[in-house]
């Protein structure tokens, strides 16, 4: 069934995937200054990053920056998605897809570069946005989500037939009272998912915060990135593994959830 | 409403996708300015600039930083794909361990990528943890200089990338019909044989996906670069931010963002299309 | 136009006028008139591709026709949205709505009306003991049986009180032994609810055991719309017949004084009565060709070439001495078949000579 290189390769393959997080874990609670260095069980550096306010500012800048554009990203991600998949043939629907998956195959310097010069010919042409910051960067990231938000609504109302919406009208529901009954539900679990996903990407992007973020939207992945420059620090371990903590949290959360709900 | 509706992602996606691209387009028409912003547009008096896009074409230093990132690409996107193709297979036949082992090989992502490639640095380097074990089993006196090397910015690449590279393989291979090995078998073929000569042909669109899939990205990828790789490894990435915010030149920038997207438009499309047909 | 100059005559039900519809210049229905009277059972048989399910949705409102009219009880209905609707459809895939139980789906279209909750639960109530689904209502559809999601799906739709039910092929994907006891079911309910009922199915088995009328698509066209008997015992067409399978469809020419001399059957077939002019094929049921010495016409010589054992009969397929094959029903009763590779003589009645037309 499964030949003897191919489960090789799998086992390889996942070591190669854990290996620097486990270590990172392991040495988070090392009381060496030097990171990856055995000096000790110590929870000195989650203290230090504790008290780094530059790092925790960029955090929670990062986080509300993160959890607008994953919003904002459902809502129109959302709607792409829904028109794609629900509004039969119209004039342009070719292009609104392309156009909406565009993002999704385009380099991350293409992109940031893009929404960076449009932000700078928006101001100088009507004065909006007033610089660059959390919000230009919110809406960098939101274009980035929604791209992906749409594909995943996409995908899942296709796999579904019109014949959930149908039934509903055909029971006496009004289109828009047979949109929130039952076309909003089935699509709720790729809403979330998606609102995740954009989440997450948000919290991960260097490159369009660079773009499109002035000197006041440092966000956490930018001033990590800087940090990183300079070399690692342990200060980073702990980080990492506050933030693999979560990770691990959310997703458990969230299969429990699913397997409630069956 | 419905109108309303539809219009919605249209204006959202002309002005937050389409404006921009074309912008990139005029930028690269542009001349470089002294001023806030740092550039004169072809309707600026000057006319069009012809000189951004033949420089990128003509001057070594452009063309090699493209030449650069497609070879870095490339063996990034092969190197995923040598080890994502087995383990999407392997992943997709482990029965009920499917589920576990495939969030194995995603969870990773969550750490976030620029912590992983902190870890990356943490251990590749002078004092770090692997020179350290080599150090400590008598291997090597010396330290041996292994960040910042090529070595380690596709170490970093393929680390970032692989799990990119798994999910197009997996999902094929769940697909496939266990009915037709078994079928191979029964006409005579060794396990082997029903492997190579029914069963891996049937991934090879997927395969080609998870190739581009890792491709398109690491062609333009910035991020690793700087951190993993050396000064020289001068890829197209690092040039439009050292044009952009090093030299405050828009325009070539611009450039060659517009050149980087011309090599990568084929890969695209194909992408686009393996996308439909999968 | 029906009942023109009989005020006292109810109208129908539905009542369906040059029906049109294109899709990309394939016409899916093709100038349809079909009468349904209250209370009827209906069944709309065809293969895929024949228009029967279009016709469904064009009822129900999915679908807007190019032209033709749609009146329910003599009102209009192609300007009343699907939701306005006095009809209620059960779809092929049940569409169930999957994030609620089953109580809630019952109770959906109910809501949508805006009914008083004391009344919702009580026609619910009556609804889940009419379909026999007391204690699932808490259930989700996928934690159902296939013959549970029916039900849940035809107690949605009649909870409405329809004056008209649309099914698309309600008992397509049940297997074949619920399939049986499900279509009777199906028809108490029918009586019970007093609603008339229009069934899309391609079973001809399904449609002939259910309906009082059956109605033939081919290519968005009514072939033939009659009782079940008369569909089976005398089909108009060569479609029809085929359609249903079970006869035997011999080609040949007319003669001049009104039989069919069939070349590959070697043999003339004589009705009762004259053939029409430009009749050329006739049907002829297995079970009518009787095993036995004849003379004249109405008679063919054969061999048996295959035969095959149904339980109260044996299908036999006799070459004839033309080329053609022709199957007959050998009854239990009349003893044993004649084996494989026997020559022998069939012949039948003249009334079972049914003239088709092209």
């Amino acid at each position: 069934m499964m030949p003897g290189p191919v489960r090789a390769a799998l086992w390889a393959g996942i070591a190669f995937l854990w290996l620097p997080v486990v270590l990172l874990v392991a040495y988070a609670f090392s009381a060496s200054p030097v990171p990856f260095r055995w000096g000790g069980f110590s929870l000195r550096w989650f203290a230090a990053l504790a008290a780094n306010e530059r790092l925790l500012e960029a955090a929670w800048l990062s986080l509300r920056v993160a959890a607008g554009a994953a919003t904002l990203a459902v809502l129109l991600g959302g709607a792409t998605g829904w028109v794609l998949a629900r509004h039969g043939p119209f004039a342009g629907r070719a292009l609104l897809g392309a156009l909406a998956g565009a993002p999704l195959v385009l380099p991350e310097v293409v992109t940031g570069l893009s929404l960076l010069l449009l932000f700078v010919a928006l101001e100088s042409a009507i004065g909006w946005p007033a610089g660059r910051g959390a919000l230009t960067v919110l809406l960098a990231h939101a274009t980035l989500g929604s791209a992906y938000v749409a594909v995943i609504v996409q995908s899942r109302l296709a796999s579904r037939e019109r014949d959930l919406e149908e039934a509903a009208l055909d029971l006496g529901a009004t289109p828009a009272a047979a949109f929130a009954t039952v076309t909003l539900p089935l699509m709720a679990p790729s809403l979330a998912a998606g609102w995740l996903l954009a989440f997450t990407l948000s919290l991960d992007d260097v490159v369009l915060a660079s773009f499109t973020s002035g000197p006041a939207g440092t966000t956490l992945p930018v001033a990590l990135f800087s940090m990183l420059r300079l070399g690692m620090t342990p200060e980073v371990n702990a980080l990492a593994t506050l933030l693999l903590a979560a990770a691990g949290l959310t997703l458990a959360a969230v299969g429990l959830l699913l397997r409630r709900r069956g | 409403m419905r109108i309303a509706l539809r219009l919605l992602p249209g204006l959202w996606l002309a002005l937050l996708v389409a404006a921009p691209l074309a912008l990139v387009a005029v930028m690269a028409l542009s001349w470089q300015a002294e001023g806030v912003p740092p550039y004169s547009p072809p309707w600026g008096g000057e006319g069009i600039n012809p000189e951004n896009l033949r420089l990128i074409l003509e001057d070594p230093h452009y063309r090699d930083s493209l030449a650069q990132s497609l070879v870095t690409a490339t063996l990034t996107a092969g190197l995923c794909l040598l080890l994502a193709a087995p383990m999407g297979i392997a992943i997709a036949r482990a029965g009920r361990w499917r589920d576990a082992l495939l969030a194995a090989v995603l969870l990773p992502f969550w750490t976030g990528f620029l912590i992983r490639l902190g870890a990356w640095i943490g251990l590749l380097r002078d004092e770090g943890w692997i020179n350290g074990l080599l150090r400590a089993l008598g291997l090597v006196e010396a330290p041996v200089p292994l960040l910042y090397t090529e070595g380690a910015m596709l170490l970093g690449m393929v680390h970032a990338y692989l799990p990119f590279a798994v999910l197009p393989v997996f999902a094929a291979a769940t697909r496939l019909d266990p009915a037709l090995e078994q079928a191979a078998a029964d006409l005579g073929a060794t396990p082997g044989r029903a492997f190579l000569g029914i069963t891996l042909p049937q991934l090879f669109p997927a395969m080609a996906a998870a190739f581009l899939l890792v491709l398109i990205p690491a062609a333009g990828e910035y991020v690793i670069p700087e951190l993993l790789g050396p000064p020289e490894a001068t890829l197209v990435g690092r040039v439009v931010f050292q044009e952009f915010f090093g030299n405050r030149d828009w325009p070539v920038a611009s450039a060659l963002a517009l050149a980087l997207l011309a090599l990568l438009i084929l890969p695209i499309l194909l992408f686009q299309r393996l996308g439909r047909e999968g | 136009m029906t009942g023109d100059g009989a005020g006292a005559v109810t109208p129908p039900r539905l009542s369906l006028r040059g029906v049109t519809r294109r899709f990309d210049s394939v016409a899916a229905l093709d100038g349809v008139t079909l009468d349904v009277a209250p209370g009827e059972f209906l069944a709309l048989l065809g293969g895929s591709g024949s228009g029967k399910s279009t016709l469904l949705r064009v009822v129900a409102g999915f679908e807007r026709p190019d032209s033709g009219t749609v009146m329910l009880d003599g009102a209009d209905l192609l300007g009343v949205p699907p939701h306005r609707r006095p009809v209620n459809m059960m779809f092929q895939s049940y569409a169930l709505f999957p994030h609620m139980t089953v109580a809630a789906n019952i109770a959906y279209g109910l809501k949508r009306e805006g009914r008083p909750r004391a009344e919702i639960a009580s026609r619910v109530a009556e609804a889940v003991s009419m379909l026999r689904l007391e204690g699932l209502e808490s259930r989700r559809p996928h934690a159902l049986s296939g013959g549970q999601r029916q039900r849940v799906a035809l107690a949605r739709a009649l909870v409405k009180r329809p004056r008209l039910l649309l099914l698309d092929e309600p008992l397509g994907a049940l297997d074949a032994n619920l399939r049986e006891r499900t279509g009777f079911e199906l028809r108490a309910i029918q009586r019970e609810s007093g609603a008339a009922f229009v069934m899309v199915t391609h079973d001809q088995a399904e449609a002939l055991a259910l309906a009082d009328r059956v109605a033939v698509m081919d290519r968005g066209r009514l072939v033939q719309v009659a009782p079940p008997r008369e569909v089976y015992d005398r089909p108009a067409t060569r479609f029809v017949a085929e359609f249903l399978g079970a006869a035997n469809v011999i080609t040949g020419t007319r003669t001049a004084d009104g039989a069919l001399e069939s070349p590959g059957a070697a043999c003339t077939l004589r009705p009762a009565a004259p053939l029409p002019l430009g009749v050329e094929a006739v049907a002829l049921r297995p079970e009518r060709v009787r095993i036995g010495p004849a003379i004249g016409e109405n008679t063919a010589a054969g061999r048996v070439e295959d035969a095959a054992f149904r339980g109260e009969s044996t299908l036999l397929l006799v070459r004839l001495a033309g080329g053609a094959t022709l199957r007959v029903l050998h009854a239990e009763e009349d003893g044993a078949p004649p084996p494989p590779g026997a020559e022998l003589r069939v012949s039948w009645d003249a009334a079972s000579v049914v003239p088709l037309r092209a």
